[in-house]
This record gives C-alpha cells, structure tokens and sequence, in this order.
C-alpha cells in the first residue's frame, strides 16, 4: 500500500493534514495539502483573520564559520553585512548570467551563522549550487537543515494574537522581517520570524520535524486560533495570496531564463557589494540600458480568467508575451495576473488582451502589487 | 458523494438526466469537489449543435480550468444563466445544478453512458481506491 506514496516526500505533518480533510496533491514531489475546507475561505482566513499553513517542504541551508558572510556575500546578491542578529532580508542566488537560481530569506543568527530558506522545488539544486560555488571559501561549513524543521506559517491579522497565547516571548518587539528565539507550546529555542508568503502580518516559526511534536503544535496552533476563526489552508491559497501581493514564485516570475531587473527585483541586487555571482552581468545589462521586458500586473476587464502560460498580446492580436502567473484574486474579487511583456509596452492603464483558449480577452495593465495590507491605525 | 442511479455519466465528470427527448446535463459531484471553488462556467448559446463527446464549454476554479465535454449530440434549448452570476452553485450541489439543457438527437446514445454504478466503479479505478 505504501508503494505508491513511497515515491513522494511527505512532511511530518501528512498524517495530521489528512485528519484535517485535506486534500493532497503532488507538489514538486512533495504530498501537500492543496485545500482543506476550500480555497477561498482559506484566503479569506488570512485576509480577515488568521490561517496556518505547513510549509515544511521549504528548505533550510546553514552557513556556519568565521568565513559565513564572506560566503553569503557572494552567493546572494542583497548585502548581508547589512544585517544585525536576529534579522532577516529577501535576496536571491543568481547565475552568472543574472538570472536567478532562486530567491531566497536570509537570516542572521549569529556573527558567523547565517540560515538561508530555499524553496522547495529547488531544494537539491540549491545545496548543490552552495556547495560548488562556496564549499572552496576558508572558514565555512555548509549544512542542509531542511529535513530538521517543521516549519508553520501562521498568518493574518490576527496571527499574532494566535501565536501569543502560545509563547511568552513578547511578539510586538519582533518587527517585520525579524526574528528571535523563544519557547513556543513548551519547546524551547524555536525560531519565530516575522515572515510569509501571503501579504499580511504574521509569524513562520521552526520547531523540530518529529511527527508527535510536529502535531502537537499544529493542533496547538489551531487550537489558539480558534477564537480568531483559524483554518489550515493549504497551497492553493497560499498561491492566491501570493500572487494577490505580487510575490514572485520560482518557475513562473522568476527563473533560470529571467534576470533580476526584468523581475523588477533590483532593489534586492545591491550593485556596489564589490563581488557576488552574477554581478558582472547585472552591472552590463544596466549599462546597456536595462533589460528589454518587465513583468507587469494584469487585470481583466471582460470575462475570463488569464492562467499560467497564456499568451499576452496587444489589442490586434501580435503577440507580445506570456502570463506567468493567473488566477481569480478571492480577497479583490478580480481576474488577476502577472506577466511579461516589452518594456515600450509596459504602461499603466494601457490595454492589452490575453489569449484565453483562441480568444482575445481585454485586460488593462495596473501597478503591483494588485494587493497591500491596510496600514495598522495608530 | 452521490450519484444519483438515474443518470447516466460520462468518463468526462459530466452527468445527462433524461426526460422524453430532452436531457438536462450537469457535472458530477467528483467533479465539483475536484475542481474545488468553482468561479467561471462558460455556456454554449440557446440553439448551439452540441456532438457528443465534444467540447461545449468550460468551467473554472480558482486554481484549474477543465472543459465541458456533451454526453450525447443535440441542439440546446436551455442553459442554465444562475450559473453567471452563482457559479458556485455546483459545488453546493452539483446533482441538482444544471448547465443547460438539450433536444436528443438520437435517444439511443443515452445506453453508451455510464450507469451510476459503472461511473462509481470507474472513479475508484482512477483515484485507486
């Protein structure tokens, strides 16, 4: 019976997401849970109130050594010396190209101990790329941590009333994209970032990846939820959620075919760090004038739902690009999407039409992201 | 998830209820569930030729597309507009939520559908349970 199972990976929490009703789908090898109670209320969980999901398929690299930020330096482009203890900043590993081997959170837990979270589709390929591009550098140690953590995002308005029942370290000195250490449902040490995929406040926390504990804090997590109306949510909304914020997914806005300015991720590539992988095409690309496409937000304005790989073309039907991520948006209650497209091109306001099954179906370009959470009021 | 025993089904997730020369078509409750919440229904056109096994539209949820496939051939002589406006309808039921309606062009291509019986048999086989 298990044959069939064997040959995907499961994280801790399978049994229990089974328990939950999920329903589970093949995810870049991973059985995940794509939804449990349904895809919109989920969204609109983390939207209004909170929602928890397992993203323990996420991966986790430690670069551990007198030699650690010299290395981070060089394997990501965002400037890590920038950072203090205890916090945490968006980067990416790029290609020399300056297209991207994926992006990624990096945290500093100590002066020579920084922790990297990789996607989960990318997983080997990133250890192995760590490893040929750094494993040569004095004074660092490489270590693949993704197996050691059962990682919950638990997100939303009221995440962190939810998570504050459950530890007693303070959660309003954890600023945005911050971390510390505290006791979380009685284990001590677990890591508690300000962190998520979803556009809204709330916490990703790391805690060890035995099933008994694993599940003990989910229904733990669940439990404390409860008055703030918590369900588990699973991949569909974190995906919904995601793009409604414009976050970039490997494989749709970024990859190993686009570079960091058409992402529109130069921000993160701090051009004057004297060396990292992938700067010297990033520093051509600008003195050539930039790059030649730009990812922009669509949203429809006739009937029709723009999907993954849908083509792009202006109004008499040339074919300008391709949409790299779509989908009806649950919380905006609009035909959303993302898409690339040349830069003469890429005007807000400007209409364009996307190709949906032989059909020209109009859509007006808007700014990203389509969706930002309300300002807290003071 | 039930199938009402006096439908026939196709191996497409569509389900044709059958009343003199008319069938009322609908997709399955397997259907429904597996798509998840569902947005978008594209319908035909009132007097549209439908071929069996052909596409006739689609429906849409949040995450997946999936086309509409005609059980039988016929000409439509009602489609269901709710579905416009409360697309997900279907997943609150899916045996009693039509999508139009069709005059048979022969009544005899009802017997090549599924029985309720065989279509549960044949979604055992594919989800393997």
């Amino acid at each position: 019976m298990a044959e069939v199972a064997a040959t995907l990976r499961k994280t801790a929490l399978n049994a229990t997401h089974r328990t939950c009703k999920a329903r589970m789908v093949d995810f870049g090898g991973w059985d995940m849970p794509v939804e449990y109670s349904g895809l919109i209320a989920e969204h609109m969980a983390v939207r209004t109130g909170v929602g928890v999901f397992d993203v323990s398929h996420m991966g986790d690299i430690q670069l551990r050594g007198p030699g650690s930020l010299a290395a981070i330096q060089q394997l990501c482009m965002n400037d890590a010396s920038k950072l203090a203890i205890g916090q945490a900043h968006y980067s990416a590993m790029l290609y020399p190209n300056g297209t991207f081997v994926d992006d990624v959170v990096v945290h500093k837990l100590s002066d020579n101990d920084y922790l990297i979270v990789i996607n989960a589709g990318t997983r080997e390929k990133d250890v192995q790329w760590v490893r040929s591009q750094i494993g040569h550098m004095p004074g660092v140690h490489v270590n693949d941590f993704s197996d050691y953590y059962t990682q919950l995002a638990i997100q939303g308005p009221r995440a962190a009333e939810t998570l504050q029942k459950l530890t007693p370290t303070d959660l309003s000195t954890i600023k945005n994209y911050w971390f510390t250490w505290g006791q979380v449902c009685g284990l001590h040490n677990v890591m508690i970032a300000r962190t998520g995929y979803t556009g809204e406040d709330g916490f990703e926390i790391y805690v060890p990846s035995d099933e008994p504990t694993s599940g003990r804090v989910w229904n733990e997590v669940l439990e404390a939820g409860a008055e703030f109306g918590i369900i588990p949510c699973g991949l569909g909304a974190r995906n919904t959620l995601r793009l409604e914020a414009a976050m970039a997914l490997y494989g749709h806005e970024i990859s190993d075919t686009i570079n960091v300015f058409e992402a529109g991720l130069g921000r993160y590539a701090k051009l004057e760090k004297p060396s990292f992988v992938g700067l010297d095409s990033l520093l051509e690309i600008k003195g050539a004038g930039g790059p030649s496409r730009k990812l922009i937000g669509l949203e429809m304005i006739e009937r029709g739902i723009a999907r993954d790989g849908y083509p792009v073309a202006s109004l008499d039907g040339t074919i300008i690009g391709e949409v790299t991520s779509g989908s009806p948006a649950p919380f905006l209650k609009k035909n959303i999407a993302m898409a690339y497209v040349p830069v003469d091109l890429a005007v807000v306001d400007a209409e364009l039409a996307v190709e949906i099954r032989g059909q020209l179906v109009k859509a007006r370009i808007v700014p990203l992201p389509f969706y930002k959470k309300p300002k807290k009021a003071v | 998830m039930s199938y009402p025993a006096e439908y026939r089904y196709t191996k497409e997730h569509e389900w044709i209820a059958v009343n003199g020369g008319t069938g009322t078509v609908g997709i399955t409750d397997y259907a429904q569930n597996s798509l998840g919440d569902i947005v978008f229904v594209e319908l035909p056109k009132l007097g549209d030729v439908l071929e069996a096994h052909k596409i006739f539209g689609s429906v849409e949820s949040v995450k997946a597309v999936s086309d509409l496939f005609s059980p039988v051939s016929g000409t439509v002589t009602a489609v269901n507009e709710e579905l416009v406006g409360t697309p997900d309808k279907i997943n609150t039921d899916a045996n009693t939520t039509w999508i139009l309606k069709l005059d048979l062009a022969d009544p005899k291509q009802i017997d090549g559908l599924l029985t309720a019986a065989d279509y549960e048999a044949f979604i055992a086989e594919e989800t393997g349970h």
